[in-house]
């Protein structure tokens, strides 16, 4: 019971991150039907410059209050990783666009590799560290000598990602840019013959999955603390699974696959062995895939005609 | 119908408009591609302001495409399209729309995962919804089937409320210029002549300019001011309602005999 409940904490942590970069890949396939495999990689450089820009808060600026330096990093490394998303969008994806369906797709494994390539060539190819921040936690409760932890990090991971995925949904939910986008996802002709910039559309779609790619990749060095340039394959790759085993297209679905996907790898190390975890989690999906082919909360390609 | 025939009514129509303003919607030599297949051959129509103009056609006849045409999408590869005045041919689709035309298109294409409040939003899309309450209330007093489902997904109604789901969604971004593909197709004659009296309403209490295609050639040209006859994607008769209706070689392809004709687009229902 103890491990069950530690694990749980730490998976639905690692289940966050997961479901942040999963939103990106689930809305770039929605709007445009392509999967955008550079965005692992979005998500690596994120993490470089929530590295950089927390350094230089802390040790030239010398911002002491925690919180502060984290909100500044948060708000530095969305707003340029934002800038990033649309750039590749704009160079690499929107010329290709009308061509051949397999065009943007390898245009996107070009991009993954430039960015990492990139990164390394600018940043070295050593992990680089974090200096700890926000250290401690509260202990829940204690039984038997094994103590059920919860850190204030994972508190502000979970916290964070709640805050943030709420107002992603009103944004899509409510408002005119969040109808459009929805509008272009359905029916991109329709969307332009009602005076709907699709192009437009399509890059604040780039800029917002882009945007929470850098949340997450925040979160990711603050809990890890070490990141390195290769680091974009693997996340990325995870983020993916977790978007079409939740149903690529569905943004709660994408959510609710990463929370799943962070589970299973969390549960499956501390039960079986930490070397199979991402075989757990890719097996899952292909058992899921196997029952629900449009993911668990995927909508089945039928429409009324 | 012979040649002289057809110039005639060529004359004809030229000297209608002749008498009023440049026309609003003018298309000169139009031609559209697919690929390398022509669609549209040299299409010349032309649309005055407050007239309501319609456009028949067999299946296949190239009718939607030249709608889909003046939005841009696809682009004409050769001639011009003029919007009050103005050449629209190369303008993107959605800033098209920005100038005052809407398009109920072929297909409904109603969004169907939006629920139907929705789906009138996007319509207004394009003022930013400064109007939407005022005209919401118009749309749903042409329209009182919408009104009633409101929060219904737009997926979910039957093709006949999707038709004028499609119609009041165009209304409601206030255009000058009304594109209609085939308002009629597949809808019970009750509300296919509910839908045709909205047009003849729109036209004669709004001065909405409409333009509307229609296999159902009977009532499209008891209704409209004039019309055109697409044929293989060449214009090949033009005239007013009156005269495309008394023409022996229309009866003969497009009104099956005259009196069979209102009954002929009940087929699809």
């Amino acid at each position: 019971m103890d491990v069950f409940v530690q694990q749980l904490i730490n998976g639905l942590t690692l289940g966050s991150i997961y479901g942040l970069i999963a939103i990106g890949y689930t809305m770039v396939f929605g709007i445009i039907g392509m999967v955008n495999f550079a965005h692992g990689d979005v998500f690596m450089v994120s993490c470089f410059i929530a590295l950089i820009a927390f350094l230089l808060l802390t040790t030239w600026l010398g911002i002491s209050s925690i919180i502060l330096a984290f909100l500044v990093v948060l708000v530095v490394a969305m707003a340029l990783t934002a800038l990033w998303g649309w750039a590749i969008e704009r160079v690499a994806y929107r010329p290709l666009r009308g061509s051949f369906r397999l065009a943007p797709l390898i245009s996107a494994i070009g991009v993954s590799i430039f960015l990492s390539n990139f990164v390394q060539v600018v940043q070295g190819a050593r992990n680089k560290s974090m200096p700890p921040v926000l250290s401690g936690g509260v202990t829940l409760f204690e039984r038997d000598g094994y103590a059920v932890f919860l850190s204030y990090k994972q508190c502000l991971i979970m916290g964070v990602t709640a805050v943030l995925l709420t107002g992603f949904w009103y944004l899509v939910q409510r408002t005119p840019f969040g109808r459009a986008q929805r509008a272009c996802e359905q029916d991109r002709k329709m969307a332009a013959l009602l005076g709907i910039d699709v192009d437009r559309t399509i890059s604040l779609t780039f800029v917002l999955g882009a945007a929470l790619a850098a949340v997450a990749g925040v979160l990711y060095v603050m809990y890890y603390g070490v990141v390195s340039f290769s680091d974009g394959f693997v996340p990325g790759v995870k983020a993916f699974t977790a978007a079409v085993l939740g149903g690529i297209g569905s943004l709660p679905g994408a959510v609710l696959g990463g929370l799943i996907i962070g589970l299973i790898e969390t549960f499956w190390s501390a039960y079986f062995s930490i070397e199979y975890k991402d075989v757990a989690a890719f097996s899952i999906l292909a058992i899921v895939l196997i029952f629900m082919p449009s993911g668990i909360l995927g909508r089945p390609e039928v429409e009324k005609v | 119908m012979s040649v002289a025939g057809i110039n005639v009514l060529v004359e004809e129509t030229r000297a209608i408009q002749a008498g009023g303003k440049p026309p609003l919607l003018s298309v000169r030599g139009v031609s559209t591609y697919y690929g390398s297949v022509a669609a549209l051959k040299g299409v010349d129509l032309d649309v005055g302001e407050g007239e309501i103009v319609t456009l028949i056609g067999a299946n296949g006849a190239g009718k939607s495409t030249l709608m889909m045409t003046v939005f841009g999408a696809p682009q004409a590869r050769s001639g011009t399209i003029t919007y009050e005045g103005r050449d629209i041919t190369r303008v993107p689709t959605h800033a098209i729309a920005r100038l005052g035309i809407a398009q109920s298109p072929e297909g409904r294409r109603v969004f169907p995962r939006m629920s139907v409040h929705e789906n009138l939003q996007m319509g207004a899309a394009l003022h930013g919804g400064r109007y939407f309450a005022e005209d919401l209330d118009k749309v749903v007093a042409l329209f009182p089937r919408v009104g009633e489902r409101l929060h219904q997904r737009a997926g979910t109604m039957s093709g006949g409320e999707q038709q004028m789901l499609a119609i009041a969604r165009a209304l409601m971004s206030r255009p000058k210029l009304l594109l209609l593909d085939e308002p009629s197709l597949g809808l019970a004659p009750l509300v296919v002549k509910g839908i045709f009296d909205a047009i003849r309403r729109l036209n004669r209490e709004d001065g909405m300019t409409i333009f509307l295609v229609e296999q159902n050639a009977y009532h499209a040209l008891k209704l409209a001011h004039r019309g055109y006859v697409l044929v293989n994607g060449r214009i090949t008769m033009s005239g007013t309602g009156r005269q495309l209706l008394d023409d022996p070689s229309v009866k003969a392809a497009y009104l099956e005999g005259g009196h069979a004709a209102p009954a002929a687009g009940d087929a699809h229902a």
